[in-house]
């Protein structure tokens, strides 16, 4: 495997200049390497392996909707890092104190913890949070959150807040339903989305009529008040 | 819209927070469900009832296997009803409930129906929910609807089948991949998640094909692609595939670096992002190579978004690691991060800063630094005391400023883990840099006076017991210690008695007095306290008479246990009262990974106190149990080392056979694991024929057959070798496998009276030279490498030729050598240019063993190898020089 170098002076200096300096051959024998940090933030965790084949895809790990108190009201989990309902609870819980105290109402915030990227967006009394892996691409998790939370707003007419969601709760799971596809994202834009999950509810109840045309009035508010707001 | 779902008007009217699932009760929505069973559908009512039981499986509520049935057949019903809104709950509904198969049965169907249906909503959602619960049987049957979808004009459809895809491919491998076509034509659609899902789906069917991936990457980038997050994929395939063929290019361009480069200038921030980090992550990236992804994440530093400026300043920190100059211009905006309200932002600002910043701006930043501390988590200020500790040992010169600091941080209010880091890093300074050791340790001792951390108090009081004794005046250590003895815990109280007995053994002035103090602790009210005290008093000869203490003495009370802790815990719990005293030195040594158990992920390294890796439990034992009650190999004295398995078939074999080799001083035993894995067979009087005659050192003295071999239950067969003792004699073995088969009945399970002789070809086997070292790591390297002495020391240098890299270099030669490597140093961190790795482990015959490993890239790719070695024989350490050599 290793041909023995033969010791012979002259190839000696010959190699030895080959080194960089002071890289090799340190007197005191000991590594001068700075031990690896072992943060959470810094740290380079090597994948599990069985995640090898889709390691390549950026993935969401959960998207949760919790409430000022920190109690769940819709949330979707697309990854096996949290096998059951208790370890869920556990990591909600540590998103929700982890982030209480900083102001996420305009723009999105992000934070990192246990080697997991979370963004997240507050409105009302309504907590928004996309997870994904400690490598994950930032602003593509922040695009997921965005187009959730756009979606929301679509969806309940600008009225976004705890009651409101808890009374349209079915929607707000189709909505869920047309972001991530076992952790793939499906769709970011909050129109399309909306439009996926509005063409739904067109059966229910209200006029066919009637309902589109409420619903085309309130879109386009949305979107005029979107865009003087940008 | 949809109804609020329970109407409680007294509720509304209550300034109480309001739910519409207030006092929601599993019992009474499951009777709820019955309407789905009506004759006459209530879409309206259906869609509300699967809301609420949506709602309690969403909180966590869980259902038993019989109640989530009959949710799941009552479900199955509404499909009667052609509501579209229903139809999409009970969609969501099937997916929560999973199914088990033979329940899938029910709405196979119905679903295949919605999948031809020319509603698109429909046919998108029946194909996400039929794959996500279906099985590979019923998967062919439904094939050519999924292709047929694929390259549906409608892109939810499209996409639908195409993530869909991506999941089956973990499952049933062989029918996505027949999808290639259909997937191709897709990745070129107009619309921009398609092509992104299809991106994703074509490279992972082609992913082992490394040539394909070569070719899909080299004509998309050349091509338009319209979806940001299809080309953040592209990035990604792209610097997999400059990393895979990093080993071809002679020349200095960097294949597809100009593809990355442009996608800097791409409109979405998320691939621009995406590019910039994948420059930067570029193997032996230089430093013109680098320039404009740091020019565009300095732009996004002073974003107005957090998330822009948190991924860059979360990228350039691992950029400072391996090049802090080109992060340097970037000083100024990550100095004005510090104060950002996020804190994540703020610390990764300051610990890139750290990593960064010069000799003569280290001051400066101290300051500022100081303030921040108060008001950030302890997380946070464990990531900074450890930046902290990195700059000082960059910069030693300035230990005094940055140990101040230290130990101004260690007085202030924290929780465990912050303090532990504080010290672990003020014990590093103190190891690493000679003239901060007298300031940290009175540190140090000031902490212990007011610590309320029982385990920092005891590996501090350890700490001081060894560099105590070497300082220029140990007595002023003595007072701090002594304190411990009136006011702390029995643990404590029990670590400052060795600590003390350590000072009276070392440093012959103070013995009298130290003796004095050991005999006021006779009278301790804790059992250990006073056994202690008695010990050391006895053997330091504490009646009355100053002597100097022997070394043997020294080294039995405080010389380091060469024996795992467990492997030690093990043979006390296995061992039986009797006549005959335990023997320690019958305890293995051996640092025995568990064979059968995954590797785990690389553990913590031990830190600053030298906390030894904790040793997984041993299997040494059974070993050794099993060979012992084998008459045949009762007399081959003590086992030395038994290997890990190795695979004689290839997986998924009509025979599964894997060897241990087992080493005692003047033989080798092999045992032969062997698993049958056909049902209808039965194996009986399983050898293995061992052919040595490449071997020439060793001769075959015994072996044991294995009377029977049923399916699926393991057995094993051995076969034992003479070799020259204490010689580490290598050869190669081959083996072949003979039985006599005979057929079973599948349906009764017995067999027919009789068998037919046969033969089974399995791989050759090599004893090898590590197969003689054992893993025994040491806890303090260093000290043992000083205490080893230079007597016997070889160095030698060796060219290892051109190598993937500089890790693959450092595994290859830990695995040719099997030693244990200490102190975390088998981890190359990446993009270095020259490692240092240290081993320990111990030679036949009992020599211990330590090496000192350097290596260096020399040239391109070509490694070249400083190899040092102490031992206590000077043979041993020429043979492991023998060993590198040949190897």
């Amino acid at each position: 495997m290793f041909e023995q170098w033969i010791e012979n002076a002259a190839n000696f200096h010959k190699r030895r200049s080959g080194f960089q300096k002071g890289s090799v051959f340190n007197p005191t024998g000991y590594s001068q390497e700075v031990p690896p940090n072992r943060n959470p933030i810094v740290s380079e965790k090597i994948l599990p392996s069985e995640k090898k084949k889709m390691d390549l895809c950026p993935l969401v790990k959960n998207i949760l909707l919790l409430d000022s108190e920190g109690k769940r009201v819709a949330v979707k989990y697309y990854s096996d890092d949290w096998p059951t309902n208790s370890a869920k609870e556990a990591f909600e819980k540590a998103v929700f104190t982890k982030t209480q105290k900083t102001s996420a109402r305009n723009e999105a915030e992000i934070t990192m913890f246990d080697n997991y990227v979370v963004v997240y967006k507050f409105v009302q009394d309504l907590h928004f949070f996309v997870t994904g892996g400690e490598n994950e691409n930032e602003i593509i998790l922040a695009s997921v959150l965005q187009g959730f939370f756009d979606a929301v707003g679509l969806i309940l007419r600008g009225s976004v807040d705890k009651r409101e969601v808890l009374e349209n709760l079915d929607l707000i799971f189709l909505c869920l339903d047309e972001i991530v596809d076992g952790g793939i994202v499906l769709e970011t834009d909050a129109d399309v989305i909306a439009g996926k999950v509005a063409s739904h509810s067109m059966d229910d109840g209200a006029p066919f009529s009637e309902q589109t045309i409420t619903q085309a009035l309130a879109t386009a508010r949305e979107r005029l008040t979107r865009s003087l707001l940008t | 819209m949809a109804q609020p779902l329970v109407k409680k008007d007294d509720d509304r009217d209550e300034e109480v927070e309001y739910s519409p699932f207030f006092g929601i009760e599993k019992g009474a929505v499951l009777q709820e469900a019955r309407v789905f069973n009506d004759p006459q559908l209530d879409p309206q009512r259906c869609s509300q009832v699967i809301t609420k039981l949506l709602y309690l499986l969403n909180q966590g509520e869980a259902f038993t296997k019989v109640e989530a049935t009959e949710v799941f057949f009552s479900v199955t019903k509404l499909f009667q009803s052609k509501d579209l809104g229903l139809r999409r709950m009970v969609y969501v509904m099937i997916k929560e409930l999973s199914p088990s198969a033979d329940e899938v049965i029910m709405v196979t169907s119905s679903l295949m129906k919605d999948m031809t249906s020319k509603t698109d909503m429909y046919r998108a959602n029946a194909i996400r929910v039929l794959c996500r619960i279906t099985d590979g049987t019923l998967l062919t049957q439904i094939e050519r609807y999924l292709k047929q979808a694929i390259v549906d004009k409608n892109p939810v459809v499209s996409s639908a089948a195409l993530v869909s895809g991506i999941h089956l491919l973990q499952t049933n491998p062989e029918i996505v991949k027949r999808w290639s076509n259909e997937v191709q034509e897709a990745v070129q659609s107009r619309a921009a998640l398609v092509q992104f899902h299809a991106l994703a789906l074509l490279h992972q069917i082609r992913q082992n094909d490394r040539l394909a991936v070569n070719k899909l990457v080299s004509s998309l980038t050349r091509g338009s692609v319209r979806s940001p997050l299809a080309q953040c994929l592209l990035i990604r395939y792209t610097s997999q595939v400059i990393r895979e063929s990093a080993n071809n290019t002679q020349t200095g361009d960097r294949p597809f670096y100009d593809f990355l480069e442009g996608c800097l200038r791409h409109k979405a921030e998320m691939v621009i992002f995406e590019a910039a980090r994948a420059i930067t992550e570029l193997n032996g990236v230089t430093s013109r190579e680098l320039t404009p992804a740091i020019t565009v994440l300095q732009l996004f530093l002073s974003s107005s978004k957090p998330v822009l400026r948190f991924a860059a300043v979360r990228t350039l920190n691992k950029v400072a690691m391996t090049h802090p100059t080109a992060v340097t211009n970037c000083n100024i905006d990550m100095e004005s991060l510090i104060s950002d309200q996020n804190r994540s932002i703020a610390t990764l600002a300051i610990t890139t800063l750290l990593k960064t910043g010069n000799e003569s701006s280290v001051d400066r930043l101290m300051k500022q630094i100081t303030n921040f501390m108060s008001d950030i988590a302890d997380e946070f200020k464990i990531v900074v005391v450890e930046a902290i500790r990195s700059l000082c040992l960059k910069f030693p010169l300035k230990h005094r400023s940055l140990m101040n600091f230290l130990s101004n941080i260690l007085r202030e209010e924290g929780g465990f883990e912050y303090k532990k880091a504080i010290v672990d890093s003020i014990v590093i300074l103190i190891r690493d840099i000679p003239e901060a050791k007298e300031t940290g340790l009175l540190h140090l001792c000031e902490f212990i006076e007011d610590c309320e951390f029982t385990y920092l108090s005891t590996q501090i009081l350890h700490f001081l017991g060894i560099e105590g004794p070497k300082t220029s005046d140990p007595s002023k250590y003595i007072r701090y210690i002594y304190n411990r003895v009136h006011l702390e815990n029995a643990t404590v109280r029990a670590g400052a008695v060795s600590t003390l007995a350590k000072f009276g053994a070392m440093v012959d002035g103070l013995k009298p007095r130290i003796f004095v103090l050991l005999r006021r602790c006779l009278f301790d009210t804790d059992d250990e306290v006073r056994d202690r005290a008695t010990l050391y008093l006895n053997t330091l000869g504490g009646d009355g008479a100053v002597v100097e203490t022997g070394a043997d003495v020294k080294e039995f009370l405080f010389g380091s246990l060469d024996i795992p802790l467990v492997n030690l815990e093990n043979s006390l719990k296995n061992y039986e009262p009797s006549e005959k005293p335990f023997d320690i030195n019958f305890v293995p040594k051996e640092v025995k990974t568990q064979p059968l158990a995954e590797k785990k992920a690389p553990g913590k390294k031990p830190t600053g106190l030298g906390a030894p890796p904790p040793g997984p439990p041993s299997t040494v034992d059974a070993y050794e149990k099993l060979l012992s009650s084998i008459p045949e190999f009762s007399n081959f004295g003590k086992l030395f080392k038994s290997s890990a398995p190795v695979e004689l078939t290839e997986a998924e074999t009509e025979y599964a056979v894997n060897v241990v080799k087992h080493i005692f001083d003047s033989h080798v035993v092999f045992q032969y694991n062997c698993t049958n894995t056909i049902p209808e067979q039965l194996l009986e009087n399983v050898t293995v024929l061992v052919d040595g005659s490449e071997a020439e050192e060793f001769s075959e003295v015994a072996s044991k057959p294995l009377r029977s071999l049923p399916y699926d239950s393991p057995g094993q067969t051995f076969v034992a070798f003479e070799k020259p003792e204490g010689v580490p004699a290598v050869g190669k073995f081959s083996n072949m496998l003979r039985f006599i088969v005979k057929e079973v009945d599948p349906s009764t399970g017995e067999a027919e009276d009789d068998g037919v002789e046969d033969e089974y070809q399995l791989e050759d086997l090599e004893v090898v030279a590590a197969d003689y070292i054992l893993k025994v790591g040491v806890s303090n390297f260093r000290n043992a490498w000083e205490s080893m002495g230079a007597d016997f020391e070889r160095v030698d240098e060796y060219g290892l030729g051109p190598r993937d890299s500089l890790a693959e270099a450092v595994n290859a030669v830990i695995d040719l050598l099997g030693m244990q490597p200490c102190e975390g140093t088998e981890v190359v961190s990446p993009n270095s240019r020259s490692h240092t790795c240290l081993l320990s482990g111990v030679y036949i015959g009992n020599v211990k063993v330590l090496v000192r490993l350097q290596f260096g890239l020399d040239g391109p790719k070509d490694v070249a190898m400083k190899l040092a070695v102490r031992s206590e024989d000077e043979t041993v350490s020429d043979a492991i020089h023998e060993i590198v050599a040949s190897g």
